[in-house]
């Protein structure tokens, strides 16, 4: 088979708000043998819960100038976020499905010399790392065995809607819980582990006091499972746990991407790691 | 309070993404399932039986249209297929287009028509970037004006600004 290459596709809140994301990921990427591009005038992907939510026209048009531009370089896209994820996934998806709308997005893209075929996969780091890299081969490059009790993440776009994903099981998957696991760390159980972080569909722009009663009752949940670390797989998930827990009291989870997980575990410098962009202090 | 029904609705919602929205029959799987159900007063059943009567104005101008974060518990969960969220985006893009945006959502909005991100950049990540090795600005369209020329382009052509109330 051969060699895949994908175009890393940054977004919005890793490059911009959690730099070390971005970093890890392709330190992560480099030493599991993904085999990493740039991506090149990218833009947003665009956030599903919002700019969706706002213009579903302008969200696909948006999301298919992505979807293009990966094409034209011949490449796949590989994702770090669940909302990127989330949106070229379904946006690729629809655009396969209907004719007629890729037709009309067509006509749009034309104006800046471009034409999507719809011939561009869109990938999640953690599920090219579970499915295509191995825990065989992941357990063999650990270098720094992790003795941490992590509360996994999931976030909801990674897996849903699972008709089209296609990943795992929804309400009670494991292949995150297997990534870390294979650190040396331990997945603690927790209530309600699939609850949504709070942060998605215009609620931490507009309505953040409801996003946080999301927000604390995961933490609450994390903690009398027995929790000291939260791994995520989406920044946006990641800002909402760290810069939220500033604004609550009686909680100090360090939150980590599976990319820092992974750099720490591969014996990157934590340096390396931009851990100083995180709100919640990380002392590991 | 006497709802007055607008029986086109349905058929804006149809069009604008949410087909599957006469397939439901109030089970209330969706509300049970709906995480924002248990903190705010969200109940995404009522919502969609209200979109089924026509009662388009109590909808579209209702906070709790807003309270979803997008999820998908209640999809995963539906036993007639409703893609209930498709219906949620159909009625809040009707709401956008009739006018009602929140200041929040439109400083989201007003960040991509300006940035191309939603997020915009700043010294103190620019420094956090060039101490990680990364470049400063990252390699999408906020390093190149050519390429931002093109998303400007689509933007314009879909109207973004004006549907946002630009």
């Amino acid at each position: 088979m051969a060699k895949a290459k994908y175009a890393f596709f940054l977004g919005c809140i890793a490059p911009l708000r959690y730099p070390g994301i971005e970093k890890s990921t392709r330190d992560v990427c480099a030493a599991l043998g993904i085999d990493l591009v740039d991506f090149n005038d990218a833009s947003c992907c665009p956030a599903p819960g919002v700019i969706r939510s706002f213009d579903r026209k302008t969200w696909v048009a948006a999301a298919a100038r992505n979807l293009a531009l990966a094409e034209k370089a011949g490449v796949d896209i590989l994702t770090i976020c669940n909302g990127c994820y989330g949106s070229l996934f379904d946006a690729a998806h629809e655009l396969h499905e209907d004719a007629e709308l890729l037709k009309e997005v067509n006509t749009i893209l034309a104006e800046i010399g471009l034409e999507y075929k719809g011939g561009t996969t869109v990938r999640h780091f953690a599920e090219v790392i579970y499915n295509d890299v191995g825990m065989d081969k992941v357990k063999k490059a650990i270098k720094n065995p992790l003795d941490l009790k992590v509360a996994t993440f999931y976030g909801c776009h990674f897996l849903k809607p699972s008709d089209i994903k296609q990943l795992d099981d929804p309400e009670n998957p494991s292949m995150l819980d297997k990534m870390v696991e294979a650190t040396g760390a331990t997945s603690m159980y927790r209530k309600d582990k699939m609850m949504c972080c709070g942060a998605g569909g215009g609620l931490r722009s507009e309505f953040s006091d409801f996003a946080m009663k999301f927000t604390e009752e995961n933490l609450k949940n994390m903690k009398d499972g027995g929790a000291e670390v939260i791994v995520d797989i989406c920044p946006f998930c990641h800002l909402q746990f760290d810069r939220g827990q500033k604004e609550l009291k009686g909680y100090s989870m360090p939150v980590l991407h599976l990319s820092q997980l992974y750099a720490l575990a591969l014996g990157m410098d934590k340096k390396e790691l931009g851990l100083d962009a995180h709100l919640t202090p990380v002392k590991l | 309070m006497t709802a007055t029904p607008n029986m086109e609705f349905v058929n804006d919602i149809i069009a604008n993404g949410g087909e599957s929205v006469n397939m439901c029959f109030q089970c209330g799987t969706c509300t049970a399932s709906c995480p924002s159900g248990r903190m705010t007063s969200f109940r995404t059943r009522r919502l969609v039986r209200m979109a089924q009567l026509g009662m388009k104005d109590e909808t579209l101008n209702s906070d709790e249209l807003w309270f979803c974060t997008t999820c998908y518990s209640c999809t995963e969960r539906c036993p007639r297929d409703v893609a209930i969220v498709d219906i949620i985006v159909a009625m809040r893009n009707l709401a956008v287009a009739s006018g009602k945006m929140y200041e929040g959502h439109k400083k989201t909005a007003q960040s991509l028509i300006k940035n191309g991100h939603t997020v915009p950049i700043n010294d103190e990540v620019k420094a956090q970037r060039k101490a990680l090795g990364l470049p400063e600005v990252p390699p999408t369209v906020l390093a190149s004006k050519d390429a931002k020329k093109d998303f400007d382009k689509i933007m314009k052509a879909t109207g973004f600004k004006k549907i946002i109330g630009e």
